[in-house]
C-alpha cells in the first residue's frame, strides 16, 4: 500500500512542479525555462532538504513533534553568518565568494550543532520535554544575540544580514545552488543509505542495541547531516519555522509506514507539493502579498498544537 | 531588610538614569525641561513596566499552575498587538484609550484560549506548558504578522512587538499609571492569588470563589499586558524570571514575595535599560534585546539548575 500512495504523492508532486513552470508563461520559453527552473530547482533542495532533516531528527531522538528548527539549528546558521559580518566586516564578507562563505558558514554550523545538540542530547535524551524547551530557548538566545549584534553593525553592514534572516521564497539565493546542489545530494545519498539503520534506531535505544545497531554513532552521523541540510536550506531561502513539522506530520499520516524507505521519499514529495504548489497558488493564483513562510507558520502552529492536544488524550 | 536593600539599589539605579544619556545635564542651561520631559518619564515607564510585568508573570504562574510561563510568550502580548493591528485597520481615528481598551480585550480572550488548553495538558507534564504558550503565542504572532502583511502594517506593527522605551516622552506614557495602580491593587488580593495556585480543589475547599479569583487574575495580568503592548511595546522574560528568581529565595506565599517581585522587576527592566544606552552609545539598543539575552541565560540556569528542595 505504501508504493501506491508514493506514486500518488509523485504525481501531485508533478502536477505541482508542471503548473508551477507553465501557469500564466506569456514570455518566451527561452527566457522562462533558465528564469523559473533555477528557482524550482531551488525549491525543490530547500523541500527535501528541510523534509530530510526534520525526518532524520525524529527518528533519532524518537519524537514527533521536535523538528531542528523549533530547536534553533537555523537561528543558529543565521546567527554564524552576523558573526561573521560582526567581526570581518561586510565589505569582506562580500569580497569572498559567497560559495566559500556558505562552505565556512555551513562548517562551523556543524560543528556548534555537534558541540551543542550533542551534549544536550547525550545529557538529556531521557526528558523530552525539558530538551524541547531547551532548544526553544536556545532559538530565542540565538535570535537575540543576532538582534543585538545587528544593532552593533554599522545600518550599511545591516543589509547584508537582514536578508540573511528572513525567510523569502521569491528572491532565491540562485548562486549558491552550483555548490548547494551537489552538497544536498550528497547528504541526501548517505541518509538513503542509512535508511535500513534509521528503521531500527527508530525502535529506540535498547531495541536497537540489542538488534546490533547502537546508537549513539549513528545520532552523531545524522546530526552532521542534519546540520548541512539545514545549512543548505537557510542558505538558499533564510530560517522557515514550522514547515518540516507540517510536512512530516502529514507524512507520517498520508504513508503510515515505519520504514524510511517509504518515509524519507513520501516527506520530500509531500514537502515538494506544499512548497511549489503553495509558491505557485501565491505567486500566480492568489497574488497575495504575504509570504509563503509566514502562512506555512499559522498552518504548521496549529498542527502543532493539534497533535499535542490529541496525542496526549490517548 | 532585603526590600530596603532592594529600595535602594532601586533608587541609585533611578537617579543614573536621570543622568545617562546623549545630553550631558550638567552642562546644559535646559537642563530641568529635559529632566521632566524626557528623562524622568522614560525612568517611571521602564520603573512601572518591570514591577507590573514581573507581578503580572508571578499571577499569571499561579493561574497556568506552571513556573515556566509567561503573558508576554503565551499569547497575552501577542494579543494585545492583534488588538491594536485590528483597532488601525477598522478604526484609525481611534483615541489611544480606545486602543488600549481593545488591546486589553482581545488579550483577554487569547490569555483565556491559553488557560483552556493548559487545563487539557496532563497535570504531570510540567514541561509541555509552556512549549504549547510559545508555539500558541508563535500562532498568534503569525497571524498578526499575516494580517499586517495583507494591510501593509508591518513596519507600524513592528513598533509593538519589540519594546524600547526611547519613544517615552511626557505626555506618551501616562496610561503606564493605570498598570502601576492594577499592580498595586493586586497587592490586595495576593493571598487569594497565593491559594489559586494549589489548585481548584484546595481553592474550594479553603473558601475561595474559584471562578472569581480566575477571572480576576486573568483581568490583571490582560490589562498590565496589553498597557506595556501599547505604550513601550513587547518586553518578554521579565515576568518569567523574576518570579522564578524570588521564589527560588523567598519561597511561595506571594503576599510577603510581591513587593520584592515588584521591585527586582522594576531594577531589572530599568538596569536593562540604562545598559542599552551605554553599550553603543550614543546609539541605543532597544530593551527588549538585552532582555532576550540575558533572560534567556537565566532561563536556561533556572531550568538546569537542580532545585534546592524537592520540588
Amino acid at each position: 500500500m505504501p508504493r501506491n500512495r508514493l506514486i500518488a504523492l509523485a504525481c501531485l508532486a508533478a502536477v505541482c512542479v508542471v503548473l508551477y513552470m507553465t501557469l500564466a508563461a506569456r514570455a518566451p520559453w527561452s527566457f522562462l525555462l533558465p528564469f523559473r527552473g533555477t528557482k524550482l530547482l531551488a525549491l525543490i533542495l530547500v523541500a527535501t532538504s528541510i523534509s530530510t532533516a526534520t525526518l532524520l531528527f525524529q527518528t533519532i531522538t524518537q519524537n514527533r513533534i521536535l523538528t531542528p528548527s523549533i530547536m534553533g539549528f537555523d537561528a543558529l546558521y543565521v546567527l554564524i553568518f552576523t558573526l561573521a559580518v560582526f567581526f570581518l566586516g561586510s565589505q569582506a564578507v562580500m569580497r569572498l565568494p559567497p560559495q566559500m562563505v556558505f562552505l565556512v558558514t555551513c562548517g562551523t554550523l556543524v560543528l556548534a550543532a555537534l558541540l551543542l545538540f550533542g551534549l544536550l542530547l547525550r545529557r538529556n535524551a531521557k526528558d523530552l520535554f525539558q530538551l524541547i524547551l531547551t532548544g526553544i530557548i536556545f532559538g530565542v538566545l540565538f535570535r537575540s544575540l543576532t538582534s543585538f549584534l545587528q544593532r552593533m553593525i554599522d545600518p550599511n553592514e545591516f543589509a547584508t544580514i537582514q536578508v540573511a534572516s528572513y525567510a523569502r521564497f521569491n528572491d532565491i539565493e540562485t548562486d549558491l545552488l552550483i555548490i548547494a546542489a551537489p552538497i544536498t545530494v550528497i547528504a541526501l545519498v548517505l541518509a538513503w543509505r542509512r535508511r535500513d539503520a534509521l528503521d531500527v534506531i527508530a525502535l529506540g535505544p535498547d531495541l536497537a542495541t540489542n538488534l546490533g545497531e547502537p546508537p549513539l554513532p549513528r545520532q552523531w552521523e545524522v546530526l552532521i547531516l542534519i546540520a548541512v541540510l539545514v545549512s543548505v536550506s537557510t542558505a538558499l531561502v533564510g530560517p522557515v519555522a514550522f514547515l518540516g513539522l507540517l510536512v512530516v506530520s502529514v507524512t507520517y499520516v498520508l504513508v503510515p509506514s515505519p520504514h524510511h524507505r517509504h518515509l524519507l521519499p513520501a516527506a520530500a514529495l509531500v514537502s515538494i507539493s506544499v512548497l511549489v504548489g503553495g509558491q505557485t497558488i501565491l505567486e500566480r493564483g492568489l497574488s497575495l502579498s504575504t509570504p509563503l513562510s509566514v502562512i506555512v507558520d499559522v498552518l504548521g502552529g496549529a498542527v502543532f498544537l493539534f497533535l499535542i492536544l490529541k496525542g496526549k488524550r490517548i | 531588610m532585603r526590600i530596603l536593600t532592594a529600595l535602594a539599589i532601586l533608587l541609585a539605579l533611578s537617579v543614573l538614569s536621570l543622568f545617562v544619556g546623549v545630553i550631558d545635564l550638567s552642562t546644559d542651561a535646559e537642563a530641568w525641561s529635559l529632566v521632566a520631559v524626557s528623562r524622568f518619564p522614560r525612568t517611571a515607564a521602564a520603573l512601572i513596566t518591570g514591577a507590573s510585568l514581573a507581578v503580572a508573570g508571578a499571577i499569571m504562574q499561579l493561574l497556568a499552575r506552571n513556573r515556566f510561563v509567561e503573558p508576554m510568550t503565551a499569547g497575552t502580548g501577542q494579543g494585545a498587538a492583534l488588538g491594536i493591528l485590528l483597532v488601525t485597520i477598522f478604526a484609525p481615528s481611534a483615541s489611544l484609550g480606545m486602543k488600549m481598551l481593545l488591546a486589553s480585550s482581545t488579550a483577554l480572550i487569547t490569555s483565556f484560549g491559553f488557560l483552556v488548553i493548559v487545563r487539557r495538558l496532563p497535570v504531570t507534564q510540567h514541561i509541555l506548558v509552556p512549549l504549547v504558550g510559545l508555539v500558541y503565542g508563535g500562532l498568534i504572532g503569525a497571524g498578526v504578522t499575516f494580517v499586517a502583511f495583507q494591510s501593509d502594517l508591518l513596519q507600524y506593527i513592528e513598533i509593538w512587538m519589540s519594546g524600547e522605551f526611547s519613544g517615552i516622552l511626557q505626555g506618551r506614557y501616562e496610561l503606564l499609571w493605570i498598570a502601576a495602580i492594577v499592580a498595586i491593587a493586586s497587592y490586595l488580593v495576593a493571598d487569594q492569588f497565593a491559594i489559586l495556585g494549589m489548585g481548584k480543589s484546595v481553592s474550594l475547599n479553603l473558601g475561595l470563589n474559584y471562578d472569581h479569583i480566575v477571572l480576576l487574575g486573568l483581568l490583571v495580568v490582560s490589562v498590565v499586558t496589553a498597557l506595556t503592548v501599547v505604550v513601550v511595546g513587547m518586553i518578554p522574560f521579565v515576568g518569567l524570571v523574576v518570579p522564578n528568581i524570588v521564589s527560588r529565595l523567598m519561597g511561595d506565599d506571594l503576599r510577603s514575595t510581591l513587593p520584592t517581585i515588584a521591585a527586582l522587576g522594576a531594577g531589572l527592566v530599568l538596569a536593562c535599560d540604562i545598559a542599552g544606552r551605554l553599550v553603543r552609545y550614543p546609539f541605543e539598543i532597544p530593551v527588549g534585546t538585552i532582555l532576550g539575552v540575558i533572560g534567556t541565560c537565566v532561563f536556561l540556569w533556572l531550568l538546569f539548575a537542580k532545585p534546592r528542595h524537592a520540588a
